[in-house]
């Protein structure tokens, strides 16, 4: 009987197994396992917006409910670390847009710092907007 | 600067072993050694059974990639004294299985490399009579970057992705799929794209960014698939908006 592992004529490969922990050796391979992970967070903003609105239409007893709910410190400490992880989302976001976008003006090709910017100046526009609503009251 | 530095050197001797140790020579290290110098040494000097795979020596046949320390390397181009005092850890390509000491089996990438159609694909030939497909610099400019993948592999190496799913297509495949794409004598696009949309295709790249780091030819993997991507889904955006005769058209 013939070993099933040896195939005639090829020699025996090695197939050495890929750790479960691969991702711990080197810093940019943990830093891309935090970026998946963040979509969690994503979600979970995702979510918490859905109930904020649900609280806004249920009226004032369901809108400071809320409120309360969001002061409490395990809910304030899950939006912080929520937060973080979707400034870092964006942020990774923002670092590949010029790699995947490639635009002309004419027949020169835009530099890739200038996608890169003008996404940060659409951030920083839309955050004004934003601030401005939320603040002018 | 030592004299000498210490390689480790990952071996798998099939007829005699179920798995890879490590065996360490000393060689000398002069300033302009690189680590391919040092397994030379090694085979020449030391131990001729030792195996890997080398051929021009200067950064373009992409035949001697391996990890060194960990990290995938072109080991004609990794100078052992930046590694002193040592010891040097040179271990085969990771994410493929090892066939005998350093080298590495890469039927897999050769078999994926030919499916996205490598080379210039027209639906028509024009006969030689009416002379060359002819190109101005700027079209070169569109797809040169991607021209210079040389096939070392270095990039299947760093990419987890391919390492946990090998069906995945890979870094340089895609690369050398956009530089044809984009290369203005080409119409072999919508072929390629029948492969390279699929889940194991651009999909499958959920990127990391390391094919793109480790490369010596800085052909920008990463960058490719992140662009065929947009390609792609804007394509399909097309297929919806744009009626349909004019989508084919478009095609």
């Amino acid at each position: 009987m013939t070993d099933p592992t040896y195939r005639e004529f090829h020699p025996r490969w090695l197939r050495p197994r890929m750790s479960t922990y691969w991702w711990l050796g080197k810093w940019p391979y943990v830093k891309f396992i935090l970026r998946e992970l963040s979509s969690i967070f994503v979600a979970w903003f995702v979510i918490y917006l859905l109930f904020l609105v649900r609280a806004v239409k249920g009226g004032e007893v369901a809108w400071s409910s809320f409120v309360a709910l969001s002061a409490h410190p395990v809910m304030l400490t899950v939006n912080v670390i929520a937060f973080f992880f979707i400034v870092f989302h964006a942020l990774t976001w923002f670092a590949v847009a010029p790699q995947a976008i490639v635009a002309h003006i004419g027949k020169k090709k835009v530099p890739a710092i200038l996608i890169a910017a003008s996404h940060y100046a659409a951030w920083l526009v839309v955050s004004a907007a934003l601030l401005w609503l939320l603040l002018r009251g | 600067m030592p004299e000498r530095i210490t390689m480790q050197v990952a071996r798998y001797r099939p007829e005699i072993e179920s798995d890879a140790s490590f065996q360490q020579y000393e060689v000398p290290c002069p300033k302009d050694w690189v680590v391919l110098d040092g397994l030379n040494y090694v085979k020449d000097q030391l131990d001729g059974t030792l195996s890997y795979r080398w051929s021009c020596r200067m950064g373009v046949c992409g035949s001697c990639g391996m990890m060194v320390n960990g990290e995938p390397k072109l080991t004609c181009a990794t100078f052992l004294s930046d590694y002193a005092p040592g010891p040097v850890k040179v271990e085969p390509l990771k994410n493929f299985p090892i066939i005998r000491d350093l080298v590495v089996e890469i039927s897999d990438f050769m078999k994926k490399l030919v499916a996205v159609k490598p080379w210039i694909v027209r639906k028509e030939e024009k006969p030689v009579s009416q002379g060359e497909y002819l190109q101005t610099p700027d079209e070169l400019d569109e797809y040169k970057q991607y021209s210079m993948c040389i096939n070392c592999m270095l990039c299947y190496s760093a990419c987890p992705i391919y390492g946990l799913d090998p069906k995945f297509i890979g870094p340089a495949a895609i690369a050398l799929a956009q530089r044809y794409n984009l290369d203005s004598r080409d119409e072999g696009s919508a072929d390629r794209l029948e492969v390279l949309s699929q889940h194991e295709g651009i999909w499958g790249c959920t990127f990391v960014g390391e094919c793109t780091e480790v490369c010596p030819k800085h052909v920008d993997p990463a960058g490719a698939i992140q662009r065929y991507k947009l390609t792609a889904t804007m394509d399909w955006v097309k297929s919806f908006v744009l009626p349909r005769g004019k989508a084919k058209e478009e095609e």
